[in-house]
């Protein structure tokens, strides 16, 4: 009996690998499991290596391993990559036909012919991955009907017959052949869901009250429009796929100056084309929530992976000096969180928001308890009937009350140049002066609205020497790396920065005096977090994990890792 | 605003306007303000984002709700925020470097969208607040601080490529005929789509074509000109920039047929999304998918 189980399905692009890991990710989730599952693909449609990394456990998990139980290979490719993943107790499953394991395997063999079965029983060829899961599920001694039911909410009750058909065929036919021959302990009870940070966020988005979403295709920051999209009219949300980053960004602060609830998503690329209008939120105070899903740049970079390096990019984008809030969420019920209080944020002190997430958090699929953690919706100040109403009203705490164009009795001006009170141009300077300490003068405000965020978790041991320190999706590797550094008695303790700007400098510098040795771990080349920490609080943090391949860590690889700049006396 | 009729001087604002004496943007502006008057419109029912530029000056000179944004993005602003609360007028301003050069691919994209939305570009034909520069309307071998020995450039042509990318409402007026371009501006705001409006208005300071213009120009009402034929108005488009000495004004093109953007989204009939209630939104039965 296992707790855990780690599986690989790979194939080419185009043989339904995404979709193959996700059913068997979903059919564990519904026998009771916590599930995660990172989906790897190149940039193209059809040919080239996809494969879909997925995991399930009787407790709650964070990330993928590197390792695995069973591998079902629809191609000779995915043996041949992959063989390194097994031990002499690993599974491969796979199509005689097709492909079959080196001669020095240690482990067990299981042929089942995907292709055969799927054309027999009238199905097309590209069908087989459907034998490939139920192959599987069998081996795991899942109950069919779990993946028949996950099959037709996938594929709908029409579309699911035929893969049915192909599914049963293959479970009878691995079950018979090979039996159950691994065995999960039984699972802890509750429901869980299943969903990617992107649908998390989406999700999250929907319950803050998203009324307007216009986004411009960009990996992998797309499916957040694909979601939205496929739900605006369950929720009277308009979603717009209009002609650039450009026009997105700027009809969302036109809606958001409307006085509706917008938001847009994209990745680096599309972010720097975003960027002018940034500013232009700031300087006309006008709310906007954009999410930045990270891949690994500059420029076009490798489109479908991952990295952490466009921090830097977010904190200083668009020209000039103004308040701002940057937030990383860490795990799906953190994107789910976090994107309400970005929504309340960026209305409260009326100023942009971005919320920083990447491929490894947008993409990969994680199992949660269903969300119930309830974030207000706080709209901030809105003006109605106010005879001398002055949009840019200077107050004590820099927030002058919004008002929305229709509303009776009121002008509302809103002004890209720097203006007076009320909202007209103009080049005084002692206006100038004052504006700008308007807009600043929230600064400590949100300070003190985001230190009852939570803006930095910390988890294991408090009295450990070692002080872990990294931001956004490195949270799930490092969080089970934590799990075998503590079956190896490495005693270690990990802050999770979640609100980068403004910085939480009080907490972190007293996090940081009560560990002797600090490492710093993110997913790029120059340690923009570890930057940031010693632009904010004078330490500088030597012992760093830096990875930049385009690939998320891993528990395993970080674990060694840390234990090596541990050693690493400086 | 009580029930005494409003008037054009309640829409001024007490901002001093520095436009140079003899500025076509002064008729814009006064031809705006007459417009929205006798249409007996509500000053806080309209919106106004002007770009940036001479022209962009506009949102501080009337008194109705204004955002002045950045270059070129005049559109997707408006746009966005006439989804947000479509029973708002929407009125965009922008100059020809706005609207034409760097915020061209907007117009193309609004026009096949059909956005409920007014653009009214003041073209002059050259960057006045730059302090002149050429500009994608203005003509071959144009002398300007940026072009000292000439554009060897040809000027672009905003009404046929308006009609080629779906305007439903194409117009052009002069400034120099305010009774006209009032009339104009009316129209445009009672059109129900996107209506496209570009108006000659001489730079005094850095292009002045007020006389040229005024011995050109001919109305196309005057000609019998029906704006309800597509390929017409194709044909008096290209009459002018090219080797024509006359310049039509007026409606080129009106197509009242093909709904605009938001008439086509369910997610509005019942009210504009800026009033929809956004308190305890369910969400149980996007988790129940995920289970």
């Amino acid at each position: 009996m296992e707790h855990e189980l780690s599986f690989l399905i790979g194939g080419e692009a185009g043989d339904g690998i995404q979709r193959s890991g996700y059913i068997y990710a979903k059919t564990l989730l519904r026998s009771g499991y916590y599930v995660f599952g990172y989906f790897d693909y190149p940039s193209l449609i059809r040919g080239g290596h996809n494969f879909y990394l997925g995991r399930a456990s009787t407790r709650k998990i964070y990330s993928h391993t590197e390792h695995v139980n069973i591998l079902a290979a629809l191609n000779q490719e995915t043996i041949d990559r992959h063989i390194w993943r097994l031990s002499g107790e690993s599974f491969i499953i796979y199509d005689p036909s097709r492909s079959k394991p080196p001669e020095n395997f240690k482990g067990v063999r299981v042929e089942v012919p995907f292709e055969e079965i799927t054309l027999e029983v009238g199905g097309r060829k590209i069908m087989r991955n459907m034998a490939a899961v139920a192959a599987m599920t069998a081996m795991t001694g899942l109950r069919i009907e779990t993946l028949t039911d996950v099959i037709t909410g996938v594929f709908g009750v029409e579309k699911s017959k035929l893969n049915i058909i192909i599914a049963r065929e293959s479970y009878n036919y691995t079950a018979k052949k090979y039996g159950r021959r691994f065995t999960l302990e039984n699972p802890s009870p509750g429901r869980k869901i299943i969903l990617t940070g992107n649908e998390a966020i989406a999700i999250g988005a929907v319950k803050a009250g998203l009324k307007f979403y216009s986004a411009y295709p960009m990996t992998p920051a797309s499916p957040i429009l694909h979601y939205l999209a496929e739900k605006q009219h369950d929720y009277d949300i308009v979603v717009i796929q209009p002609e650039s980053e450009i026009s997105a960004v700027n009809m969302v602060l036109g809606a958001s100056f409307a006085g509706v609830r917008a938001m847009t998503a994209t990745s680096g690329g599309g972010f720097s084309l975003m960027c002018e209008t940034v500013g232009l939120a700031a300087m006309t105070e006008t709310p906007i929530v954009i999410v930045v899903a990270q891949r690994p740049g500059p420029s076009t970079g490798i489109a479908t992976y991952t990295g952490q390096e466009d921090l830097r990019t977010v904190l200083h984008a668009s020209q000039s000096e103004f308040p701002r809030v940057v937030v990383a969420p860490g795990d799906v019920d953190e994107c789910y969180q976090r994107i309400q209080e970005a929504f309340n944020i960026s209305e409260v002190f009326q100023l942009p928001v971005i919320v920083l997430i990447d491929k490894y958090l947008g993409e990969s699929h994680m199992s949660t308890e269903p969300f119930t953690r309830e974030v207000k919706i706080d709209r901030g100040k809105i003006a109605s009937g106010n005879k001398d109403y002055k949009r840019y009203r200077l107050v004590e705490d820099g927030v002058s009350p919004r008002a929305f164009p229709s509303t009776p009795n009121i002008i509302v001006r809103g002004h890209s140049s720097e203006h007076t009170e009320e909202g007209f141009a103009t080049p005084n300077a002692v206006v100038r002066t004052k504006m700008v300490d308007k807009r600043f003068s929230k600064l400590p405000y949100i300070e003190k609205y985001i230190e009852e965020l939570e803006p930095v978790k910390l988890y294991g041991h408090k009295d450990a020497e070692v002080l872990l320190i990294a931001w956004g999706s490195t949270k799930g590797p490092l969080l089970e790396a934590m799990k075998i550094l503590d079956e190896e008695q490495v005693k270690v303790r990990f802050m999770q920065i979640c609100y980068l700007e403004p910085f939480p400098t009080a907490t972190v510098q007293e996090i940081m005096r009560n560990h002797k040795i600090l490492v710093d771990i993110e997913g790029n080349r120059t340690g923009q977090l570890a930057g940031l920490i010693r632009e904010k609080t004078g330490v500088e943090i030597k012992k760093r994990i830096l990875r930049y391949d385009g690939r998320p860590f891993s528990p395993r690889m970080l674990a060694e890792k840390v234990k090596e700049v541990l050693e690493d006396g400086n | 605003m009580g029930t005494k009729p409003l008037t054009v001087r309640e829409l001024s604002t007490p901002k001093k306007i520095t436009w140079c004496p003899g500025c076509g943007n002064f008729a814009i502006l006064t031809a705006v303000k007459r417009a929205i008057v006798e249409l007996k419109i509500k000053p806080e029912d309209v919106l106004i984002v002007s770009g940036i530029g001479c022209h962009g000056k506009i949102s501080d000179y009337i008194n109705v709700n204004t955002f002045h944004t950045i270059h070129g993005r005049v559109i997707p602003f408006l746009a966005g925020a006439k989804i947000a609360n479509h029973k708002l007028v929407a009125i965009g301003f922008a100059g020809d470097g706005d609207a034409y050069s760097i915020g061209w691919g907007h117009l193309t994209h609004a026009a096949r969208r059909n956005d409920d939305i007014v653009y009214i570009v003041h073209n002059n034909m050259v960057f006045g607040l730059t302090t002149g520069q050429y500009t994608p309307t203005s003509p071959r071998n144009f002398k300007s601080r940026s072009t000292p020995y000439g554009s060897i450039e040809e000027p672009l042509n905003p009404i046929l490529l308006s009609l080629a990318s779906g305007s439903t409402f194409v117009a052009r007026a002069f400034s120099g005929d305010i009774q006209h371009l009032t009339m104009v501006i009316k129209e445009a705001i009672k059109h129900k789509g996107f209506a496209h409006v570009d108006v000659l208005q001489p730079c005094v300071t850095f292009y002045n074509t007020y006389q040229e213009f005024s011995k050109k120009i001919y109305k196309l009402e005057d000609s019998g000109h029906d704006p309800g034929n597509w390929d017409k108005a194709v044909e008096k488009a290209v009459e002018w920039p090219g080797s024509g000495d006359r310049i039509p004004i007026g409606i080129f093109y009106r197509n009242e047929e093909r709904k605009p953007y938001t008439e086509m989204l369910s997610q509005i009939r019942d009210a504009p999304l800026v009033f929809h209630k956004i308190e305890s939104v369910d969400i149980s039965p996007l988790l129940e998918e995920s289970m």
